[in-house]
């Protein structure tokens, strides 16, 4: 008796509670864009926030909204950006994807390590000691900050200089947020013409402690056909949206802090 | 009136419903990487569990007693719970999605947490009335906010301290939950 009285009367809520819940299902829908659904089911659901949104969800709405690239999902890769760009009706190679560059070529041989930091191995807390760990201001510090956030490993420091492996990056910032010299930048991967040099001082003075480093010559800017090269003070900095990657400044350059010269040798050859 | 106060008390320091009653303890170490998601998190607890101590008390007094079925009392409160968080989540989602983003997934996460159980089982072990369970679902609630801001905070300053390399990650948040426990055992001297 008990147990009939017992399954009855948890049937009962049961279906209560079932039919509470459909009816309020009903009652309060919001609308939602299918296409964010559909999207958020292709996003890998671990909610990191490694995009920079507050989780999967958010990062699936701005998606849609078009506040968000269909490839801004640093864990999910190519395999999902491709998923969403056909969710979305674009193709993932129309987003030009984009990797980090490292904007120093101060390597020990062309520029020289005071070597009296002797702290912690972190970038960012020789930056804030204000100790000098390089001859140069602005370069690259060498002690690994970037190496340590990148989730994919593809940074690497060779011979004081951070350097990122294009293919294995994935283009999530976060490197460019740890630098605190502001030296790593997202540039699109079939841009290969770049300044490899930071360096805002002028020509003597970049002289002096680095011999790769730009020296605000401008020889690239008057070499430059379709405006691209940009100056800053006395350095030069490629605008990706402009250059059509002739390499006729790297070629010039007389310091070679331009990449991309073989562009311009393939071109005369 | 008093006894009223002593509730409230009793449920958010004494018998902190994290720290001496060890429930909740998933999201209590999960969530409190971040002092705005653990404060989000303590209020969306504080909504579910004085709504859910309210309904189980209801359910209680009016369906399960008198019927004489109070050995069903925790399934009955889980299916309820559940039901109410899912109610509460659509509700919110309508009415106001400011709210409802603010809270963002933690609203689901609470449907899981044993604290919500809990509190409605020890309310009615306690023989309460309905206004003190709702009294005492607060003040536990409001205690579980307590702990895991509490422990974000500590947290957030652990960050920039240089924590020997084996401590690293959980262990060292376990001792300072630990450590926090100890100390709010000295609550349990409190009486009025």
């Amino acid at each position: 008796m008990v147990i009939l009285i017992t399954t009855l009367v948890i049937a009962v809520i049961g279906v209560i509670v079932g039919y509470g819940l459909v009816y309020t299902g009903k009652k309060f829908h919001v609308e939602v864009d299918e296409r964010e659904a559909a999207v958020r089911e292709k996003l890998p659901g671990n909610n990191c926030g490694g995009c920079g949104f507050a989780g999967c969800d958010a990062l699936a709405a701005a998606i849609v909204s078009g506040k968000a690239q269909v490839n801004a999902c640093p864990v999910g890769g190519a395999a999902v950006a491709e998923e969403i760009g056909k969710i979305m009706g674009v193709s993932a190679g129309a987003v030009e994807r984009k990797v980090a560059f490292v904007r120093c070529k101060g390597s020990c041989e062309v520029t020289h390590n005071q070597g009296n930091y002797v702290g912690v191995r972190d970038c960012r807390s020789a930056a804030l000691a204000g100790i000098p760990v390089t001859d140069c201001d602005y370069g690259c510090l060498g002690l690994g900050t970037c190496q340590q956030v990148c989730p994919e490993k593809a940074i690497s420091v060779v011979d004081g200089v951070a350097a990122v492996n294009p293919r294995k990056c994935v283009g999530c910032g976060l490197c460019v947020k740890a630098c605190p010299r502001g030296l790593i930048e997202l540039v699109p991967e079939s841009q290969k013409v770049l300044v490899q040099c930071r360096n805002r001082d002028r020509g003597p003075a970049v002289k002096k402690v680095c011999s790769a480093g730009c020296i605000g010559c401008s020889l690239c800017v008057k070499q430059c056909e379709v405006g691209a090269m940009e100056f800053d003070g006395s350095l030069a900095h490629v605008d990706p949206e402009k250059c059509v990657q002739c390499g006729k400044c790297a070629a010039k350059c007389p310091v070679k802090v331009i990449t991309g010269a073989d562009l311009a040798q393939k071109e005369t050859a | 009136m008093n006894s009223l106060i002593m509730i409230i008390i009793g449920g958010a320091l004494i018998n902190n419903v994290v720290l001496n009653q060890f429930l909740g303890i998933c999201s209590f170490l999960g969530v409190s990487k971040q002092m705005k998601a653990s404060a989000s998190l303590g209020g969306a607890v504080i909504f579910v569990i004085t709504i859910a101590s309210a309904v189980a008390s209801l359910l209680y007094d009016y369906v399960l007693a008198p019927l004489g079925l109070d050995f069903m009392k925790t399934i009955v409160f889980i299916l309820v719970i559940a039901a109410l968080v899912q109610i509460v989540e659509m509700f919110l989602k309508k009415t106001s999605p400011a709210v409802y983003k603010a809270l963002g997934i933690y609203l689901p996460l609470i449907t899981t947490n044993c604290a919500v159980l809990g509190v409605a089982l020890t309310n009615v072990q306690n023989g309460y009335n309905f206004i003190e369970c709702v009294l005492s679902g607060f003040g536990t609630a409001v205690g579980y906010t307590i702990a895991i801001v509490l422990l974000a905070s500590i947290r957030a300053r652990m960050n920039e301290k240089d924590i020997p390399a084996p401590l690293r990650g959980a262990p060292i948040v376990m001792i300072a939950a630990a450590l926090m426990s100890i100390a709010f055992m000295g609550f349990g001297g409190l009486s009025f």
